[in-house]
């Protein structure tokens, strides 16, 4: 069986939100809700000053926080590695969200547009709310998945189809093959917190 | 070569009371008409209890998006009056198990009303676990039990499901304790009420006591055990709700002096809560006689001294942090302090750490109104301290991107109104109802009759 991961080059990522973006289209997250994102820092002094983007997601932790705390077993990791939630389940403690060192969770506790209140919802809005209610649903713990669907069809997560840096790599782990495994190894890629033990199954390579 | 020195306390009781005085004195409370202070204060406290069931009522049927928490602050209001009711819940099985083990006769006078505070702090503080999800009409799925959900069986790793276990033990024995306890002075009642139906409630309640020697044996004999089973939950409970902090990972929460600083908090809680109630009881029922200023002075010296252990685990917090070299830890902690929130942290402080010091003064410890006032404070303070380790910890977590800040809505402000008045409610029902002090117990430390040394 895979182990699903994921290599970010941060050579190569310039911030332009466009896994962001993708993400949202493919999930029809609403308003505050992003399941991918990125952060941006500057550091070093001038005139050695660089801006750094950094995109996140949830890194399918293989000891993840949030499994060990859902007191119904709502959340659990696949046999491919993946970490989702089964929304049927979810009672909503949101003890996930504080399980979960990297903030990667989110709930969303009645629907909104992002239009003003009171407009009527246009055919699209109406699609994007009821795929949302069928694949995430409201008052339950929700997060990025890897794509589920999409994988299913035998495509990558939509943040790495939609890259315009090709700066996301998507693979199996476990195949010391896969182009992930190589780079992770090649380039001397790194986790975020390793100190939590968490083990996250979203690798970084150096920005340089 | 010292000498041993016997002081004298004093009687225990005043008035030099016969057992009988002593039913007649709690009973006749009962059996006439409810004073208009009584009304008064039922009328206010129903009002607070159906705010908060309209703010309930609301909630649920609107969804949590009704509360001020966000993505960062996934926790706030609800779960801090959860940890502040268990531990006003706290300090009945302390006085009713722990000091009945210890031989402390004075807890007779005050143990029944503490046990019934108990009961009902549980009562609400278990509320809040539930109306806090986001689906809480599944909180039984928190319940080990055949289902067909897929996952047959609850995650028995989680913390969330431990606190479900030690609450629900906890309020069993609690309530058993309080009920075994009543036995006696339900059979008094039945035999002093006139034919009616509450005659006939307290003859059900009174199981068929008859005081004689060998029911006495029995209900002694049961009462130990039951002290027995009680004294260990005084410890786990309140150490099983500070685990849904210690073991999860966010700066602040994730440390091991958790549970015996939240031990030390529940009982300082606790006692300050009964005192507050009781110095009421004492005024508007007129039981200066049974709650004197030695029972008062008692509990105010376990007030200094969990007060001093919550100060010193407030000390400890920011040396851990600082030796730990743990620069989440130490920014969390310099956070209390000096960050946006700083304030609820600073009355933490004053009203924990500094006003129980003057409880150090005998004269302000036979002073009821200062000894009052102190109370209302430590309530206030341990409210914040749950406010503080909670909202604090959260607001600023390990991404800077996710910081925020958070504001209770009207809507969390009136669900911890309506807490306090179910709270208060069930207080003055069981005040009318019941007898507030363990008359059979109190007869046990009648002076009267007894040879002084």
């Amino acid at each position: 069986m895979a182990r699903y991961g994921m290599v970010i080059d941060l050579k190569r990522c310039y911030g332009c939100y466009a896994c962001s973006m993708a993400c949202k289209v493919a999930n029809h997250t609403p308003p505050n809700v992003f399941w991918s994102r990125v952060l941006k820092g500057e550091s070093g002094t001038f005139p050695n000053v660089v801006r750094q983007a950094l995109p996140v997601l949830c890194f399918h932790c293989e000891d993840p926080g949030c499994v060990k705390v859902c007191p119904t077993k709502a959340t659990y990791a696949n046999d491919d590695g993946v970490v989702v939630i089964d929304k049927e389940v979810c009672v909503g403690c949101k003890y996930c969200m504080m399980g979960c060192p990297y903030g990667a969770r989110y709930t969303v506790p009645e629907w909104k547009s992002y239009f003003p209140e009171g407009l009527p919802l246009s055919e699209l809005e109406q699609f994007q709310k009821e795929a949302w209610e069928e694949k995430s649903g409201c008052g339950v713990a929700t997060k990025c998945d890897f794509c589920t669907e999409r994988r299913e069809d035998g495509k990558e997560p939509s943040c790495v189809t939609a890259c315009p840096a090709d700066a996301r790599i998507f693979g199996d782990l476990d195949n010391p093959d896969s182009e992930a495994s190589q780079r992770i190894k090649r380039d001397r890629g790194f986790v975020l917190k390793p100190e939590q033990g968490t083990k996250p199954k979203v690798y970084y390579l150096p920005p340089r | 070569m010292a000498s041993a020195v016997a002081i004298s306390e004093g009687p225990l009781i005043l008035g030099n009371k016969t057992p009988g005085i002593v039913t007649t004195d709690i009973c006749s409370s009962l059996e006439r008409t409810p004073a208009p202070s009584w009304w008064i204060a039922i009328a206010f406290s129903g009002s607070m209890l159906l705010l908060g069931l309209v703010a309930v009522a609301y909630q649920i049927a609107t969804g949590i998006g009704t509360w001020g928490l966000n993505n960062t602050v996934g926790w706030a209001f609800d779960i801090t009056n959860f940890v502040f009711w268990v531990g006003i819940g706290h300090a009945g099985t302390l006085i009713s198990a722990v000091l009945f083990l210890f031989r402390q006769k004075w807890r007779t006078s005050v143990n029944r009303a503490a046990e019934a505070m108990t009961i009902f702090a549980v009562i609400c503080a278990g509320l809040f676990p539930l109306i806090h999800m986001g689906r809480p009409w599944l909180a039984h799925w928190m319940a080990p039990y055949p289902n067909t959900r897929g996952s047959l069986w609850i995650n028995f790793r989680s913390p969330l499901v431990w606190d479900f276990f030690a609450i629900s033990t906890y309020f069993t024995i609690s309530f058993v304790f309080w009920y075994v306890g009543l036995i006696p002075d339900m059979a008094t009642l039945r035999d002093r009420l006139k034919a009616g139906w509450r005659k006939r409630v307290a003859g059900f309640f009174s199981l068929g006591w008859n005081g004689s020697f060998r029911t006495w044996l029995h209900y002694e004999t049961v009462y130990l055990l039951l002290a027995g089973l009680a004294t260990p939950l005084v410890l786990s409970v309140h150490t099983i709700v500070s685990w849904d902090f210690a073991t999860s990972v966010i700066p602040g929460w994730h440390t091991t002096i958790l549970p015996p600083y939240f031990v030390a908090g529940a009982i300082f809680s606790g006692m300050s809560m009964v005192l507050s109630l009781m110095l009421i009881a004492r005024k508007t029922m007129r039981l200066e006689d049974y709650i004197t200023t030695r029972h008062v002075g008692a509990m105010c010296k376990i007030l200094i001294a969990t007060g001093g252990m919550v100060a010193i685990a407030y000390l400890t917090e920011f040396v851990t942090a600082l030796y730990s070299n743990n620069q989440y830890e130490q920014f969390a902690f310099m956070n209390r302090a000096m960050g946006p929130l700083c304030w609820s942290y600073w009355i933490m402080v004053g009203c924990n750490v500094l006003s129980p010091q003057l409880l150090w003064f005998k004269a302000v410890r036979s002073n009821m109104a200062v000894v009052f006032v102190v109370t209302i404070f430590i309530n206030i303070g341990m409210w914040f301290e749950r406010f503080v380790i909670i909202v604090t910890s959260l607001h600023r977590d390990y991404l800077p991107s996710n910081w925020t800040g958070y504001a209770p809505t009207w809507i969390e402000i009136a669900t911890l109104v309506g807490s306090f008045g179910l709270f208060l409610t069930l207080f003055l029902l069981f005040c009318r109802f019941v007898p507030v002090i363990a008359m059979a117990e109190v007869k046990g430390v009648l002076s009267h009759g007894k040879k002084p040394h």
